[in-house]
This record gives C-alpha cells, sequence and structure tokens, in this order.
C-alpha cells in the first residue's frame, strides 16, 4: 500500500475508534456485555474443579467470552455502524470523495482488531485474576491466528450482512436475530459438553461462531484433546468469510434503502 | 479556449417506461453559479446525480470538468465537492475532528482551520456535532465539501431549514466561493435565494428544461408584467382615463377579514394594473390624482420576482400538452 493509502487508514482508524468509543450503545456492546456475561456465568455455575487435577470452570467460560468479543467487536459493530452510515448518507458522500472504498472500510476492519486485542488481553487478565484461569503460553500463536481469522471473517460478514437490512431502526433486530441464537449453540456462554444434543452441534457447525469458539479453548484447557493448531475451524471460518467478501464486492451498497 | 465547468446535451433517464430526465440540456461556465429549479419529481436530483458520477444516464452526452461522471476515477473526485440534499455528519465527533477526518480523503485539502473560518464554524470547532443546531450542521456540510479545494460545488439545497439569519450568512458565504473561482451547480426550492445567488437560471419540468437565462431573461420568456396597485379611494376607477380603465382590475387582498371589518378606512380593496409600460402609467395616474387633488400614497410597483416568473413558467408547461405525462 502506498503511503498515502496507510496515513489515510490511520487516520480513519483513529477516528472510527474514536466514535466506537464515544458512542455508550456501541461501546456497551462491545466492551461492557461480554464482561458483564463472563461474572454472570461464573456466579451461575460457580468455578469448580472440572476433574480432580483441573482446570476450573471458568477456563470454559474464558474461550467462549473471548468470542463473544471478536464477533460484538467486528459483526455487531460492524453491521451497524454501517447501516447506519448508510442510511444517513455518510457512505454516500464518502463515494463522492476519492476516498479509496476498502481505505475507509479497512479502518472500521484495523478499529476491531485494535478493539478485539484489548478485549483479548482484558479477558484473560480478569481469568487469571478473578478465576484462577490461566492461558497455556504454547497456544498463543495459534490464538492469534485464530484471531487474526476471526475478525477479518466477522467483519466481512457484518458488511455482507448490511445488504439484508433495510434501515437503521431494524439494525439492531436484525443483527440480534442472528447472533443471539447462534451464541447459544455456539459454545459462546456454555460449552457444549456429551449431554448437548447433536442437533444443536450440527447447527453450531455450519456457521463460524462455534469454529472461533472451539479454536480458542485448547488456550486454556491443558486436558483438551483439540489439535494445537485448529486447521479445521480456520478453514470454516474462512469458507464463510470468502463468501462474505463476495458478497461485499457483489452487492455492497453505498446509498441509502429507505 | 476556456471549456465550460458542465456541458450536457440530450440527456435521457428512464425507469422502464417512466422517463425522468427527457433531453437535459445544461450548460454551466467556469467559475459560475448556476441555479437548477423546479419542482420535486421534475427529474433535477436524477440529473444532479447523473452529473455527480452516482447514477448512470441512458443517453446522452455528459462533460463535467471534461470528463464523463459515469467513468471517472479519483482524480475527477478531487476536483468536486458535493453537498447532499440530506446527510448527517457523525454525532460523536467534533466539527474540527470531522473535517480533519474529510480532509485526509483528499491528496491537497485546504487547511482544516481555515475551511472552519469560511463556513463560519471556527467558534465551534471543539463542540460535539450532535449538539450543533441545523444550520450549523449544514455549514460543517458545507465545510466537508469545500475542504478539498474542489473547483466545481454540487449545491443540493444547501439552506432548507434555515432561519433568515442563518440564510443570509450562507449566501454571502457561497457568494464568496465566487471569488475563490468555485463552479457552483445550485439546487434549491427557495427563489430569493436563485435570485440572489445565481449568475443564471435553469428550470426543469417534467424532466425538460422549460427556460433558461437570467432572472430578467427568464421573466420575459414567462412574460411577466409589472404589478402597478393603489388604493381605489385615492384615484377610484371611474376617474381613470379609457385605456387605464380597461386594464385595472378590482381585488380584494383581505379575504376573510370582510365579515368583521365595516368600516371603508380598513378596507384592502387595491386597484391593479399589470404592464410592461410602467413609466406612462405612473404618469397617467399621478396627473389623474392631481387632477382629483389628492395624494397618492397608496401606489406600490412591484418588478416581477423570479417565484412569480417560476409559477409561471411551470404553470405554463403544466398546461401545455406535450409536457403531461
Amino acid at each position: 500500500m502506498s503511503s498515502r493509502g496507510l496515513r489515510q487508514l490511520a487516520t480513519q482508524t483513529r477516528f472510527d475508534f474514536v466514535l466506537l468509543w464515544r458512542n455508550p450503545l456501541a461501546s456497551f456492546f462491545t466492551v461492557v456485555l461480554p464482561l458483564i456475561f463472563l461474572f454472570v456465568l461464573t456466579a451461575l455455575f460457580g468455578n469448580e474443579l472440572v476433574t480432580p487435577v483441573g482446570p476450573k470452570l471458568a477456563s470454559r467460560f474464558v474461550p467462549g467470552i473471548i468470542a463473544l468479543s471478536v464477533v460484538q467487536a467486528s459483526f455487531v459493530n460492524l453491521a451497524m455502524v454501517t447501516v447506519i452510515r448508510r442510511e444517513t448518507s455518510i457512505l454516500k458522500r464518502v463515494r463522492g470523495t476519492p476516498m479509496r472504498p476498502w481505505v475507509f472500510m479497512g479502518g472500521l476492519v484495523a478499529t476491531s482488531y485494535v478493539v478485539i486485542a484489548l478485549m483479548a488481553v482484558l479477558v484473560v487478565a480478569i481469568g487469571w485474576a478473578v478465576y484462577d484461569v490461566s492461558l497455556l503460553w504454547e497456544t498463543v500463536p495459534s490464538l492469534i491466528v485464530t484471531l487474526l481469522i476471526g475478525g477479518a471473517v466477522f467483519c466481512a460478514l457484518g458488511l455482507a450482512f448490511t445488504k439484508v437490512v433495510p434501515n437503521e431502526t431494524s439494525a439492531p433486530p436484525f443483527i440480534n436475530l442472528v447472533v443471539l441464537p447462534l451464541y447459544f449453540v455456539s459454545d459462546v456462554y456454555v460449552p457444549a459438553s456429551d449431554d448437548t444434543p447433536q442437533a444443536i452441534t450440527v447447527i453450531g457447525d455450519i456457521f463460524p461462531i462455534r469454529h472461533l469458539a472451539v479454536a480458542l479453548q485448547r488456550g486454556f484447557d491443558p486436558l483438551s484433546d483439540e489439535p494445537m493448531w485448529p486447521v479445521t475451524n480456520w478453514l470454516v471460518m474462512a469458507a464463510w468469510g470468502v463468501v462474505g467478501v463476495l458478497v461485499v464486492i457483489r452487492w455492497f451498497r453505498w446509498t441509502p434503502k429507505g | 479556449m476556456k471549456s465550460p465547468a458542465i456541458e450536457v446535451t440530450g440527456l435521457h433517464k428512464a425507469y422502464g417506461a417512466f422517463e425522468a430526465v427527457a433531453g437535459v440540456d445544461l450548460h454551466v461556465e467556469e467559475g459560475e453559479i448556476l441555479a437548477f429549479l423546479g419542482p420535486n419529481g421534475a427529474g433535477k436530483t436524477t440529473t444532479v446525480e447523473i452529473l455527480e458520477g452516482f447514477r448512470p444516464r441512458t443517453a446522452g452526452e455528459v462533460s463535467v470538468l471534461g470528463q464523463d461522471p459515469a467513468k471517472v476515477g479519483s482524480d475527477w473526485r478531487e476536483r468536486v465537492g458535493i453537498v447532499l440534499q440530506e446527510s448527517q455528519p457523525e454525532e460523536y465527533l467534533t466539527a474540527a475532528e470531522t473535517v480533519i477526518m474529510w480532509a485526509s480523503y483528499f491528496a491537497d485539502p485546504r487547511p482544516v482551520a481555515e475551511v472552519l473560518e469560511l463556513v463560519g464554524l471556527d467558534e465551534h470547532r471543539d463542540q460535539r456535532v450532535g449538539r450543533l443546531s441545523g444550520g450549523q450542521r449544514r455549514r460543517l456540510d458545507l465545510a466537508l465539501a469545500l475542504v478539498g479545494n474542489p473547483e466545481l460545488l454540487f449545491l443540493d439545497e444547501p439552506t432548507t431549514g434555515f432561519d433568515p439569519t442563518a440564510r443570509r450568512e450562507a449566501w454571502a458565504m457561497i457568494d464568496g466561493l465566487r471569488d475563490l473561482g468555485v463552479t457552483v451547480l445550485l439546487t434549491t426550492h427557495y427563489m430569493d435565494e436563485a435570485q440572489s445567488l445565481a449568475d443564471r437560471i435553469s428550470v426543469i419540468a417534467a424532466g425538460q428544461i422549460i427556460a433558461r437565462g437570467t432572472a430578467a431573461e427568464l421573466a420575459e420568456t414567462a412574460s411577466m408584467q409589472t404589478r402597478i396597485s393603489w388604493n381605489p379611494q385615492d384615484v377610484p376607477l371611474a376617474d381613470l382615463p379609457e385605456q387605464l380603465r380597461a386594464a385595472a382590475e378590482l381585488l380584494d387582498t383581505s379575504e376573510g377579514q370582510r365579515e368583521t371589518s365595516t368600516d371603508p378606512a380598513e378596507s384592502q380593496e387595491r386597484l391593479v394594473i399589470l404592464t410592461d409600460e410602467v413609466t406612462d402609467t405612473v404618469a397617467v395616474l399621478l396627473e389623474t390624482a392631481a387632477r382629483l387633488g389628492h395624494k397618492i400614497e397608496s401606489l406600490e410597483v412591484q418588478a416581477p420576482t423570479l417565484e412569480d416568473t417560476y409559477l409561471a413558467l411551470i404553470g405554463d408547461a403544466e398546461r401545455s400538452g406535450e409536457l403531461t405525462r
């Protein structure tokens, strides 16, 4: 990328981050809500040892909450912000400037990555300090790849999803209709166990959120028999990402629908 | 030879069988302010969006800054500023932050402080957009269109929702763009705005240009006449010379007040003459008043306003069979 393109990306990211930070609703749903879920889940289910040799039960919640943070910071935030910008003609105006579309969108993607990094560190720190959950350091490279892939995939899907949202007031229900049920079948709140009905895991496996959550679980569970490099989970997520990018290229809309 | 900023011939835009734009010609010289007027649904916004490169056209030749807007790249976008009819900048940034962000979109932006001063927002630079008044937000809109240092500016109803003072200020600002050599295509519903700012005017109705020229030339096209009126108590109809008596009409301008007022002194009746012969008519009236020993302090002479002209033009177009769709 040219140095001018990089400068533009940096400026756009800076202001997209400021906008997220100053918007009470957006910052609540990306930062505060995942933390509330972490506290509520541990309060509800306790934090006993899962087996006599560990780990603590909260080690099952921490990766789910990180997955939740990723989806909120990328899919949910991008879809919401972009629908509002489209309907208030901000996208149309940007289209009328020399700003290249992918640099403009890149600002939102980079902002998501910043938030994902902050949230991952924060949730791991709270898990360690409050719930005695240790990160398995040898899995960190694998976790970083998972977060990089997850961030990109859910950003692409968030931009693609704006296609079906008719206007800004319908954005929250449309987005929640998709993510809320998926969180329940995707190991985000409660990890699947041997008792989980097969239908639930099958549905969860079709969509990308469970693959994100499962790929993160390995980083906190020393007894896990999941592979160190969860390539299958990455591939399923990437396939969804490709679909998202194709939808954006073919159908992304810069002018208001309403 | 200086080439025009905008040159449009035979522009057509069809949506199925419906022709939103049906053969529009436009010509805007460099550095000129052209007002583009027309009722809602006349094809105004469609035409402007084609010129801005937002919409493809069905047929016709279009050249904006020497290029076809359907095929332009970012070089062309560097030279064009756009104020949309409706748009809302992000409410959680300050005015200055918003301009800084937009400045980064352009290769050679105007300094941020200069732009804020140009639109009169320098005192509000650190205020969040969400806390700016409607008029201030609209000025910020204009700032975002100016920050790229454009040669050509599209202004779509830039002062809608302004109070009269804010409107005058905006006019002064737009008029100031002339000194910067900026070409402006101004779309508006306010005739006084067009009259005060525009060098020339084009009127569109039912997808076609029905009149073009200066305000005075339009008045001529619409055969508009000057309105001379006075209180009939000063010079009664019966005392007028023959040729004026035939032209004069008695109008009651106090519709609805007649019931409550019986005092003839409060009568709102006026005698009205529409004419091209202003000096002669006024001279005869003054003579008649002098002969009667009356003063004619109620005399009013009104040149046709652009609004009268516009309404007459649109009315003619609607009555004309070839334009009904």
